[in-house]
């Protein structure tokens, strides 16, 4: 065999690997994706929206509670997380940058990042829902929040380290500050990185089971109250996906839509304001 | 050292000033020169002569790292800048820097002039237009960008940036200002705009300029500055330091031999 024919054998077949790796992940997020569209969309009706659940086994009824709760655990979860994390990661990058700390909390959050979500789970209901007694929709916020600090944590402190120096320097050089200078000119030039990490982060808690399993659980009535248990989508999904009335099923389908489109939009939005800033 | 002999008062008196940036590194040896009021000095010297950290003492940019020393006076009419006291916040607005890239912040050409008024306390918006509007004509902007003054900074052209960037710091009123190389990013026109401006500036502030460019230099400064590896040569009457200089290394320097 020539070498050039040799070459040529390799680069075939490094290419057809690779591109069957390529081919063979697409499938299943297709198949995914389209199971979950074309069973979703035949399952979506209005009562899903503004009804709440009917006894077991009864036919009709809706999921009003689930979208109001999963709303409310993951703006409360965003309130909590995107401050906490916003202002972690400013430290990082502005108040400790290149000191140990800054070096030690960065590979922590990496390792947060990294943590399966029902350790958080099973951690906030020993500390947050076994002392009062009862699963609780702060529970589940908290570990949301949880789980998103880190990730705010991380774009916030890259997002800001991008801003150059010398735009700091140069409104040092005006007589500024450091908290003017974070607030006024560090932010505004880092904004639309720090705003894509939050979406993102939200997008990744919002499709969260494990933690809310063990925290805020579920409620299969209507109720505005975090202080007990409050429903969320995920958790539905996976309640009435191992029940055995097929309406539990359609619903679940169409939850598990919903929460998908959810996501994708946070994520499109995301990437969007990406490309519109580095374009 | 001979005193060069230019109209005016001395703004500026640098003393006996040595700089450390950590323990290990002495970045300037015992530099004492004059400014004067009114008037463009201008520092020159190969890169790493320490004529940009000699310009970042003056509003004492060091202080934002850790382990910078400073050692001697700096004089600015009469008070130490160097001494512990000196509120830096007051200093640095009588005493404004311009950059080597133009620096402008993530906000509308207005808001950018802004800045500093309102860091100042100004926030009056009538108050506000009329100082944005006279750095602007000051700065040779206005005509420019009268139009669009709610426009991104980041959208015009680099040496417009620059120019923004000098009304930014005339806005406050500053008494020095400080230029590190502003022409070195800009095009020949560009830069001919900031060197006319830098003239029409001096009759009213005092200008330090650091520069790589010795023809900029020759140019616009009255006094210069030769440095290398961390010492002053020569300081000096810019048509005696180009012409007529009494060190040998200067010479060296100045017709091009190194550097």
């Amino acid at each position: 065999m020539t070498r050039e024919l040799k070459r040529k054998t390799e680069g075939s077949v490094a290419l057809s690997l690779s591109t069957l790796a390529a081919l063979s992940g697409l499938f299943w997020l297709v198949f995914i994706l389209g199971d979950v569209f074309v069973h979703g969309v035949k399952a979506l009706n209005l009562s899903l929206f503004i009804n709440d659940p009917v006894p077991a086994g009864a036919e009709g009824g809706g999921l009003r509670n689930a979208f109001v709760g999963q709303l409310m655990i993951t703006l409360c979860a965003t309130l909590i997380g995107v401050p906490t994390g916003v202002l972690g990661g400013t430290f990082l990058a502005e108040y400790a940058r290149g000191r140990k700390i800054a070096r030690i909390i960065s590979v922590l959050s990496d390792i947060m990042v990294s943590v399966p979500s029902i350790v958080i789970g099973t951690f906030i209901y020993a500390i947050l829902v076994k002392p009062v007694g009862h699963f609780n929709g702060w529970a589940g916020a908290i570990a949301l929040s949880i789980i998103m600090i880190p990730v705010v944590l991380r774009t916030t402190e890259n997002m800001l380290s991008l801003v150059p120096w010398t735009l700091r320097e140069a409104a040092f050089a005006l007589g500024a500050p450091y908290y003017k200078v974070i607030i006024q000119v560090v932010y505004r030039g880092a904004a639309t990185g720090i705003l894509t990490g939050i979406l993102l982060s939200i997008a990744r808690v919002a499709g969260e089971t494990a933690p809310l399993l063990f925290t805020s659980f579920n409620n299969s009535f209507f109720s505005w109250d975090m202080k007990q248990p409050v429903a969320s989508l995920t958790v539905t999904i996976f309640q009435y996906a191992m029940g055995p009335y097929d309406n539990w099923h359609a619903q679940a389908w169409a939850a598990s839509f919903m929460i998908t489109i959810f996501i994708l939009v946070l994520t499109i939005i995301g990437k969007l304001i990406i490309r519109w800033r580095y374009r | 050292m001979e005193v060069p002999v230019v109209a005016g008062a001395v703004e500026i008196e640098v003393k006996d000033l040595n700089f450390y940036y950590s323990e290990s590194t002495h970045a300037l040896k015992k530099i004492s020169f004059p400014v004067y009021k009114n008037a463009v000095t201008a520092l020159i010297g190969p890169s790493g002569c320490g004529k940009t950290t000699l310009l970042r003492c003056f509003n004492r940019m060091h202080d934002l790292y850790p382990k910078n020393r400073y050692e001697g006076e700096i004089l600015f009419q009469g008070e130490n800048v160097l001494s512990k006291g000196t509120d830096l916040i007051n200093l640095r607005s009588r005493i404004g820097m311009v950059f080597q890239k133009p620096t402008p912040f993530p906000m509308s050409i207005f808001d950018n002039i802004a800045y500093g008024l309102k860091l100042k306390g100004v926030t009056k918006r009538v108050d506000l237009s009329e100082k944005v509007e006279k750095a602007l004509v000051h700065s040779a902007l206005w005509d420019e960008v009268k139009d669009k003054l709610n426009a991104s900074a980041y959208d015009l052209s680099g040496g417009q940036q620059q120019r923004l960037v000098i009304a930014r710091a005339l806005a406050v009123n500053p008494e020095v200002l400080l230029f590190d190389e502003p022409t070195s990013a800009l095009d020949p026109i560009s830069t001919a705009k900031i060197e006319e401006l830098a003239a029409t500036l001096k009759k009213e502030i005092t200008i330090i300029i650091v520069t790589h460019n010795m023809q900029q230099a020759a140019r616009i400064s009255d006094c210069t500055g030769f440095l290398m590896l961390g010492e002053l040569i020569e300081f000096g009457r810019t048509d005696k330091i180009f012409t007529a200089p009494s060190e040998k290394l200067t010479e060296e320097y100045v017709t091009g031999r190194f550097g």
